[in-house]
């Protein structure tokens, strides 16, 4: 047991652990939560040197003020974040994608996410966490995961159990691409909806709502005119899923959502644009655009090489 | 038999069984659910069976939705898979602290409180699915005397352990969340026990289940 930890000054607004997720569970109830940005996730972990599925911090909008205990660690900041690291008296402005050593009592302090959502914290090693179904992933409605399934709070401390020596100083230079326009699929209820509700849906504009978190994306816009029935006999829900309740506004299901539900499915995000549709802030209005499924797989593929390379650069 | 396979997005394959909700058509889910699981087919990373529908979800690194449904299609589902169907019995108090909506539900269904509880209590449910939040189980059938709709406005927090009741269905609530059944009373028992990696719902689809009334007493001293 290494004598390594953070103190958490200021634990932000949303601040969890999270690694690949959990398989195999939506039959009791059990989403498969994860880092949201599965990208950045990985990259976080591939410029410190870690194995890909390690656990990492992540954080919304605001992050958290750390500050180390111990004799050295590197880390790394992905996403689109405002940071800042003090060393010793000096306080220096933190690029993302480079990592950097901290030494004993030097701060991290993670201002916020620029116009995006969620950000992640690697450290070369392992933060002392207990899995839960082979994760560590936090989803805090059902407490599962680590830290009993609450989010990260003020006065915590983060154990690390171990720190990877002779780690060399990495970094890349990657931008995240924005979205405005979001590909999907046909629902299976889409002709649930009436002609002018397809339309709307298909062609207007909406506002992500305030009222997003990780277990799904609320918008606001034109009402989806319903013209069959506003409840299905509930059934399995994914994440990406958009249902459309009895109020005509599509909420998209993010990775901690409900495994089970009674809206009407009007259409589902292609897999490629998962990692930035949970990126998009509120306030931001975003487009659906209707593609075919064999477009989506070719789509996918191009991404995940794509990522891949990104990894391989590193 | 699966009447329809369509695709729900690009990782995931969506298997119809029909529109109605019946034992016949669920158990049809269940057999294909466990024999699916059973089978440990590379890719699938999950499954939702519900009243009469089955999700197949699957990574699309690995596989991809032509793959999967022809898997599907050629799995010979006539084989017995065994499986171990429980009766359980849940202790529910009626206590007035617990039913929260025993008022509403004497005036919508035009019955006292005592026939209501005496219906409810006889009744041996069925379990079709389990979900939404962790090991909450959706049970069956109520009679058509007792069938209500949801509250016109959900509850933001139904306490832990709450039994409610919506159309024909019952259900537990194993965690506070939000939601609006109709609340009749409430359990003592963990249903869900997220400290166990193997099991750790205490209902699963298929099981019976038969509640019994107990007293705030009984309610009070069940977990010592």
């Amino acid at each position: 047991m290494s004598k390594n930890y953070f103190e958490i000054i200021r634990a932000g607004i949303n601040t969890t652990f999270q690694d690949k997720g959990r398989n195999n569970l939506y039959h009791i109830g059990i989403p498969f939560s994860g880092a949201m940005d599965k990208r950045n996730y990985l990259l976080a972990n591939k410029l410190v040197g870690n194995k890909l599925n390690l656990p990492v911090i992540e954080f919304a909008y605001q992050g958290p003020l750390l500050k180390f205990f111990g004799d050295k660690i590197n880390i790394v900041i992905t996403g689109d974040v405002v940071f800042k690291i003090k060393q010793n008296d000096k306080e220096i402005d933190g690029n993302c994608y480079e990592t950097y050593e901290l030494k004993n009592e030097d701060e991290i302090n993670i201002l916020s996410t620029n116009k995006s959502v969620y950000g992640y914290l690697a450290i070369s090693g392992r933060f002392d966490l207990k899995l839960q179904w082979g994760s560590c992933s936090i989803n805090t409605k059902a407490n599962i995961g680590s830290n009993d399934g609450k989010k990260l709070d003020n006065d915590q401390k983060i154990k690390i159990s171990k720190v990877n020596e002779n780690v060399n100083k990495k970094k890349i230079n990657y931008l995240n691409s924005k979205i405005e326009n979001i590909r999907i699929m046909k629902g299976t209820n889409f002709d649930y909806f009436s002609e002018k509700g397809k339309k709307d849906f298909l062609e207007k504009e909406f506002t992500v709502s305030k009222l997003s978190d990780r277990m799904g994306m609320r918008l606001e816009g034109p009402e989806i005119e319903n013209i069959v029935n506003t409840n299905i006999k509930s059934e399995g829900l994914l994440k990406g899923v958009i249902q459309v309740p009895a109020d005509g506004n599509p909420i998209i299901m993010l990775s901690d959502h409900g495994t089970i539900g009674g809206y009407p499915k009007i259409a589902v995000v292609a897999s490629v644009d998962y990692d930035r549709l949970v990126q998009i802030s509120p306030g931001s209005k975003i487009k659906f655009k209707e593609i075919e499924l064999t477009d989506a797989e070719t789509l996918f593929k191009l991404y995940e090489m794509e990522t891949q390379n990104l990894l391989s650069q590193i | 038999m699966i009447k329809n396979i369509s695709n729900l997005g690009d990782a995931a394959l969506y298997c119809d069984f029909g529109t109605e909700v019946n034992k016949k058509i669920n158990s049809e889910v269940i057999k294909y659910f466990n024999t699916i699981k059973k089978r440990n087919i590379e890719g699938i990373n999950n499954l939702t069976p519900s009243y009469n529908k089955l999700i197949i979800s699957y990574d699309l690194k690995v596989t991809n939705y032509k793959e999967i449904k022809d898997k599907i299609e050629k799995l010979n589902i006539a084989e017995a898979i065994k499986t171990n169907n429980k009766k359980i019995e849940i202790p529910v108090c009626c206590d007035p602290s617990f039913s929260l909506d025993m008022e509403r539900l004497e005036n919508k269904l035009n019955l006292t409180k005592d026939k209501i509880l005496e219906n409810f209590f006889k009744k041996e449910f069925f379990c079709y699915m389990t979900g939404f939040i962790a090991g909450m189980p959706f049970l069956g059938d109520l009679d058509e005397n007792m069938r209500v709709q949801r509250l016109e406005t959900p509850r933001v927090k139904v306490p832990k352990g709450s039994v409610g009741i919506t159309e024909q269905f019952a259900d537990i609530y194993t965690f506070e969340s939000p939601g609006g059944w109709n609340i009749i009373g409430n359990t003592p028992l963990e249903v869900f026990d997220s400290s166990k990696e193997i099991d750790p719902n205490l209902i699963n689809p298929g099981d019976t289940v038969k509640f019994k009334q107990i007293t705030l007493e009984e309610y009070k001293n069940y977990n010592e």
